[in-house]
Formats: structure tokens, C-alpha cells, sequence
């Protein structure tokens, strides 16, 4: 019994919404996959997931759960804000890899799973058979495989400069997100939906320009988190390198 | 272990980080591109858009009376969305501080509690 304050309701209203729902990035509705893709991703999803969780309990400390909070409400909160693409498209903050940076890949892992959860039940956002896949590829793909990316450039340029920090997060970021779309071009592909070659091109072709958004974002992050609380990261640098670039106050 | 000082100085990060969520999810939320995005986009210049579910299991839950999509039922159009942003924001939060609690060990202070029988 919702007011519908447009000409149109009810049904036409309905089919309206079906042609032009804004929100749905890489996220998988309902319908699209195959029972046994989305069985596979469910039990690949489901196994990491568990995987995190042992690991968790194993290696944080108390003190992280409240920026597992955070984290989560930012990546959240972000996902919902789609920034314009060249060729009227539009793209979103996927987030597993900043996840990732901030938390480590194991909390990071869970934090990503909160937020898909909530998407999916709460606000219909990527479907709920759907949600093994959403939370594989627009999380653990990045959480893990973007996290594991990250620590090697950031390895090779520096672990204790912000430069490494940086350029570690920005192309695990853009990559994470790349893979993120060849891996959903593929699922839909496996399950019959559309051509693999058609879906891969067109997939990976605009996901290439959403991954620049995904850097950009990440880095911003990153760099805020380096400037007031460098020791909240999951591998913090080394504290007498930090001495310079922590300024008293925070913007 | 953590001193006062540290303490507070995590609180003030966990309401800063808070707070900026709450600010993008509640005022930036409604200028968000209302492009379809990349898998949309795919899905409509590849037809296979139709597939999409009409009666997604998800429509079948109670909050799918409270919201559809980002939009809180029932209020104007201008606050469907910051307050939906705002709901979500705190339930990915409240969730995501949930499993924290409930999986990182000592975050319990007083019952060390075990699931050994």
C-alpha cells in the first residue's frame, strides 16, 4: 500500500523498474545462473568463508572488531554510490580489495560477506541464489586474490612507504575488479545465459574503466587511514618510518 | 593492554569512519549515476536482461514491504533513498561488528566460552 507519487503504478510501474533498475553493478540477480554454477560458487564461497573464520578467531585481537564495523558501513555506503562511466553507463565501488588492505584477508573476507548479506536480503540488491557468486566475485576475489596481489607490489616497492602502500592498492584494486568481471562473464556463460566471447568483451570492456574508480577510491582511503591511524592496518608499516608523514592533526 | 588513551583514540576513528559512511550513504546516495552499470548495461545490450527473476526469493521476505531496492516504501521519493542509505549503513555495521564479536576470541572479556560440550 505504498503511495505511488508518479502517473503510472502498479504494474506498468512494476515493468518500468525491471528495464531501468540503477543499482546492480556486478551484482548477479536472480535468474541468470545455472543450479550448478551457483551451486559451485555457493560451496567455494561458503569454504572460504569458513576458512576466514577459523583464521580469525586464531589471529585478531579484540580491537579490530569495531573496524569491522567500519569498514563494512563504508563499503556499504559506497557501493551505493555509482559514479558515471563514459558511454552512459555507471559503476560502483566493489570494495574487497580495500577490505582486504584495511583488515587482512580474513576479516576482510567477512566484512565483504556482511555487506553482500545485507544487499541481498534487505534491499533485493543481487539475488539471494545469486549471493555465493556476488560474495565470490565482487569479495573474495578481491579480498584474497586482490590482498595477496597488493602484499607482493607492496613487498617489492616498500613495505614501510606510502608509495607501496599505494601503488600495491591501486592496481590490485583495478585488477581485482577486472577479474571480478571475466569471472561473472564466465558463470553466465557456463550457465547458458549469453556467448562466452560477446559477454567476456563486454564484461571486461566496461570493467576496465569501473576498475579506475575502484583504484581511485581505494587509494583515497588508504591514504586517509595511512595519514591519521597508520597502525590500524592489518600489516602496519614500521613505526620510526611513519614519524614523517604523520602530521599532528588530521583534516 | 590498551591504555585509556588508545581507547579513546579508536573510538574517535570507529565514529569518524562511522560518520563518514552515514554521510555518503545519507547525502550522496541520491546524486549516485543513474546509468545502469556494468553487468546491467551487459545484460541489456546483450538481452538476456528478461532473465532477471520477477519473483525473486528476496521479494518474499518481510523487509522487501519496508524497501524497494535502495528506496524506503511509503515516504517521498527525496528521502527514500538517504533513509534506506541510513538503515543499511547501520545493519551492515551492526552485522558486520556482530560476526566480529561473536568469532575474534577475547573480544568476550568476561567467559572465555568455547564451543566444546
Amino acid at each position: 500500500m505504498a503511495t505511488v507519487g508518479f502517473a503510472f503504478s502498479g504494474y506498468s510501474a512494476s515493468l518500468l523498474d525491471l528495464v531501468s533498475q540503477p543499482y546492480l553493478a556486478l551484482h548477479i540477480p536472480d535468474g541468470f545462473l545455472s543450479f550448478p554454477v551457483l551451486a559451485v560458487t555457493w560451496i567455494i564461497s561458503l569454504a572460504l568463508i569458513a576458512i576466514s573464520l577459523n583464521r580469525a578467531q586464531a589471529e585478531y585481537k579484540d580491537r579490530t572488531v569495531p573496524l569491522m564495523g567500519v569498514c563494512a558501513a563504508f563499503i556499504f555506503a559506497a557501493q551505493m554510490i555509482n559514479f558515471p562511466i563514459p558511454g552512459g553507463t555507471s559503476g560502483h565501488l566493489l570494495g574487497g580489495t580495500l577490505a582486504g588492505v584495511l583488515l587482512g584477508p580474513w576479516a576482510g573476507t567477512l566484512v565483504m560477506t556482511a555487506v553482500f548479506i545485507v544487499q541481498s536480503v534487505v534491499f533485493q540488491d543481487g539475488g539471494i541464489t545469486a549471493l555465493g557468486a556476488n560474495i565470490f566475485n565482487m569479495g573474495l576475489i578481491g579480498t584474497f586474490g586482490g590482498y595477496y596481489l597488493f602484499r607482493a607490489i607492496r613487498g617489492a616497492i616498500g613495505r614501510d612507504k606510502l608509495s607501496g602502500m599505494v601503488v600495491g592498492s591501486a592496481v590490485a584494486a583495478w585488477v581485482s575488479v577486472v577479474v571480478a568481471a571475466a569471472f561473472c562473464a564466465f558463470q553466465l556463460a557456463i550457465s547458458g545465459t549469453v556467448p562466452l566471447a560477446v559477454a567476456l568483451a563486454a564484461m571486461v570492456g566496461w570493467h576496465v574503466l569501473i576498475g579506475i574508480g575502484e583504484a581511485l577510491i581505494t587509494v583515497v582511503t588508504v591514504i586517509y587511514v595511512w595519514r591519521t591511524r597508520p597502525d590500524l592496518f592489518y600489516r602496519p608499516p614500521r613505526r620510526e618510518l611513519t614519524t614523517t608523514s604523520r602530521p599532528l592533526s588530521t583534516r | 593492554m590498551s591504555s585509556n588513551l588508545s581507547r579513546t583514540r579508536n573510538r574517535a576513528f570507529v565514529l569518524t569512519g562511522l560518520g563518514i559512511a552515514l554521510l555518503i550513504a545519507v547525502f550522496l546516495s541520491p546524486f549516485a549515476s543513474q546509468h545502469p552499470d556494468g553487468l546491467d548495461r551487459v545484460s541489456q545490450d546483450l538481452k538476456f536482461d528478461a532473465k532477471a527473476k520477477e519473483d525473486a526469493p528476496a521479494k518474499r521476505l518481510p523487509f522487501y514491504a519496508v524497501f524497494e531496492e535502495y528506496a524506503l516504501r511509503g515516504v517521498p521519493e527525496q528521502v527514500a533513498t538517504p533513509l534506506a542509505g541510513l538503515v543499511g549503513t547501520l545493519a551492515t555495521f551492526g552485522l558486520a561488528w556482530g560476526i566480529g564479536k561473536l568469532v575474534v576470541r577475547g573480544s568476550s572479556p568476561q567467559d572465555d566460552s568455547s564451543d566444546l560440550p
